[in-house]
């Protein structure tokens, strides 16, 4: 591999051509470096869209009572009911598929009054009564203290978690929240915890900076609501389809509630399964497109590569005829010439690497230092995976673009190359 | 050494298929300094050529010290030519990128010889040739007749058995070939076999037998003993 003679005959040819080689040095570089900016940027446009998606569960779906559209059992149409705790009960109980369900109750300001007091603080909030589940499934940052947990629930216990804005309106802002009491519509809850939006910028309802969480429970109580759920948050184990689990869920409610069997509208239901993997699909093929957009540039300049090689082989006939006169095998010939290939192929190729990560950081580092966030350029990137096997590909294609020049090379007969002038 | 018995050697180009070689016999001892004559076109190249497996042959057989040579695998052959044999040209074909000692040392880079190792023999060939000055000149560089000693030096190295030299004086002045012819009858004396093709009268007479090739055979030969 590292024997000069050989490095030498391959430098003696690329020098005497020094426009050729350059050309031909060019394609690859070019093809590589397409390959290599359009993956590092495919990258920055994949985190910019899973950055949307933050750690909000996946494999979820979310439904909600609507009214009914078709009369049944003696019911007439455009009935409204609501979920009740037992239906969340029931189906977590039925249907193992079934990771979390988190019901949800709520209820604003009235018109956009004050709700929130404290001391002569007040302000209008959106007021949450959940499970301990939902911050599984849509989760919150929380910044101070806890979330709500199962203790509240079952105690009902009069504690709120409270947003960051709401916290910025009723408190001062060096004052800890956690332990003071605020009220909401004239019922004192001691504060456990602040949270603000978490990493996910899908947002269900209300802004979770305005809001106020409290115990489900609580909040049907101090509410009036008996046992009525709102809308509830599912989240499915990895191997299940949520579609079927939504399916069933969909039967099992209309059952419960005399809803007609084909009244699909009755419950409302979001699968964000479906949603997350419409994007990701669209993601997968922006990269495969990349991918055969830079293969074929790549392939391109190999095939210059494998052009320039033939044409060197032509030059070199008759020193390749002494050579064989001198002893050198077919072997040592193909070697040699498959060796400049693939040496023509990587090293531009590994120029065309460094230049593409080169662009990319030098994007990113401009995009950072201008303080944008857009990951489209902060989180552009290649990695190291993707290079190396780039360089593989590189070294493959290189090897190929040899071979056929170095068997042309020794299909010809020692004699006939020696001839040739 | 060499023996061909009933040669025969067809070139075919297009529908024209051109008889060169005619059931030819010879036998060649080994340390026998021997040169080639005949008309332009009678075929010497063409003998030469198979003698060192540059070309194949069509019927007989040629025998290479008692191993017959047909059909061989391009391995073997670049084999046998690395070992056995060692090509002098007309037009010297030296490697114009390698410099003197570089182009000498090749054929012990192809029997796998350390850089530094054939390098250092090759030295020493070309000091007998009287060109250790030369040693790190590119071809492009150095005269005829260094160009043609720096070939001869390379044919030597691999200590072949029999050395084959197409016309090897043919693009020198009189002087520079009596030098040349000097060298080969040096390098037949440690009992290497030599054979010249050569179309000048005074060349040939240096060699201790003449063959002359006509009509494809071997038309008449003299011996001189000295
Ligand atoms: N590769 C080839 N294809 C076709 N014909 C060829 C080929 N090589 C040689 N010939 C023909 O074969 C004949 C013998 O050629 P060869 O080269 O052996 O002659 P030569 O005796 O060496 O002649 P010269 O003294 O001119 O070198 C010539 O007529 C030549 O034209
Ligand atoms: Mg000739």
């Amino acid at each position: 591999m590292f024997d000069k003679e050989k490095w030498q005959e391959i430098f003696s040819s690329l020098k005497n051509n020094k426009m050729r080689t350059t050309l031909t040095i060019f394609g690859v570089f070019w093809g590589i470096f397409m390959l290599i900016v359009m993956l590092g940027f495919g990258m920055g446009f994949k985190s910019m869209m899973q950055e949307g998606f933050g750690d909000f569960a996946t494999n979820s779906l979310l439904i909600w009572p609507q009214q009914t559209t078709k009369a049944y059992k003696g019911f007439p149409r455009d009935r409204s009911y609501m979920f009740t705790n037992e239906d969340v009960q029931l189906i977590r109980e039925k249907f193992p598929e079934i990771e979390f369900i988190a019901p949800k109750l709520r209820a604003f300001g009235i018109e956009g009054a004050n709700n929130a007091t404290r001391g002569t603080k007040t302000g209008a909030f959106s007021v949450e009564g959940t499970f301990p589940e939902y911050n599984l499934i849509d989760p919150s940052k929380i910044t101070h203290g806890r979330f709500v947990n199962n203790v509240d629930i079952k105690e009902y216990k009069k504690v709120a978690v409270i947003g960051k804005h709401v916290k910025d309106v009723l408190f001062e802002e060096d004052e800890n929240p956690l332990g003071e009491y605020i009220k909401i519509n004239g019922i004192y809850f001691k504060v456990v915890g602040v949270l603000t939006k978490g990493a996910s910028n899908i947002s269900l309802g209300s802004d979770k900076d305005r809001s106020i969480v409290i115990p489900l429970t609580t909040f049907q109580k101090v509410y009036n609501r008996g046992n009525e759920v709102g809308f509830c948050a599912v989240t499915a184990v990895k191997e299940a389809n949520i579609a079927l689990v939504q399916q069933k869920i969909n039967i099992f409610l209309r059952r419960r509630h005399s809803i007609a069997p084909d009244d699909d509208q009755a419950v409302g239901g979001f699968n964000l399964a479906k949603e997350f993997k419409k994007f990701f699909n669209m993601i997968n093929s922006v990269v495969i497109l990349i991918w055969i957009v830079g293969a074929a540039t790549l392939l391109a300049g190999v095939i210059g590569v494998s052009n320039i090689m033939l044409v060197v082989v032509r030059e070199r006939t008759k020193e390749i005829g002494i050579q064989r006169a001198l002893g050198a095998t077919p072997f040592k010939i193909m070697n040699n010439i498959i060796t400049e290939a693939i040496f023509l192929t990587a090293s531009s190729g590994y120029v065309g690497i460094v230049i593409g990560v080169g662009v990319i950081e030098l994007v990113k580092k401009i995009a950072n230092s201008s303080g944008s966030d857009n990951p489209f350029f902060t989180h552009a990137g290649v990695n190291l995976n993707v290079a190396l096997m780039a360089l593989l590909i590189l070294v493959v294609f290189g090897a190929l673009a040899g071979f056929i020049p170095a068997k042309r090379a020794i299909n010809i007969k020692p004699i006939d190359a020696l001839r040739d002038d | 050494m060499i023996e061909l018995k009933g040669l025969h050697k067809s070139y075919i180009t297009g529908n024209n298929k051109l008889h060169v070689l005619k059931g030819l016999d010879l036998t060649i001892e080994q340390g026998e300094l021997v040169s080639v004559m005949g008309s332009s076109g009678s075929g010497k190249s063409t003998l030469l050529n198979v003698l060192g497996i540059l070309d194949s042959y069509d019927e007989g057989f040629y025998k290479l010290n008692n191993t017959l040579m047909d059909n061989l695998s391009e391995k073997k052959a670049a084999q046998y030519r690395n070992n056995m044999l060692g090509f002098v040209f007309q037009s010297f074909n030296l490697i114009s990128f390698k410099n003197a000692v570089e182009n000498v040392a090749l054929p012990l880079y192809y029997q796998g010889v350390n850089r530094k190792k054939r390098n250092m023999i090759a030295l020493d060939y070309l000091d007998r040739m009287g060109l250790k000055e030369w040693a790190d000149h590119m071809p492009n560089e150095l005269s005829g007749g260094q160009k043609q000693r720096v070939a001869i030096a390379r044919a030597m190295i691999s200590k072949p058995k029999v050395i084959l030299a197409d016309e090897p004086t043919g693009a020198l002045d009189s002087k520079t070939s009596l030098e040349v012819m000097d060298l080969f009858r040096e390098i037949n004396s440690s009992g290497i076999t030599v054979i010249i093709v050569t179309h000048e009268k005074d060349i040939s007479e240096q060699t201790d037998r003449i063959i002359h090739i006509k009509d494809g055979i071997i038309g008449s030969e003299f011996t001189s003993k000295n």
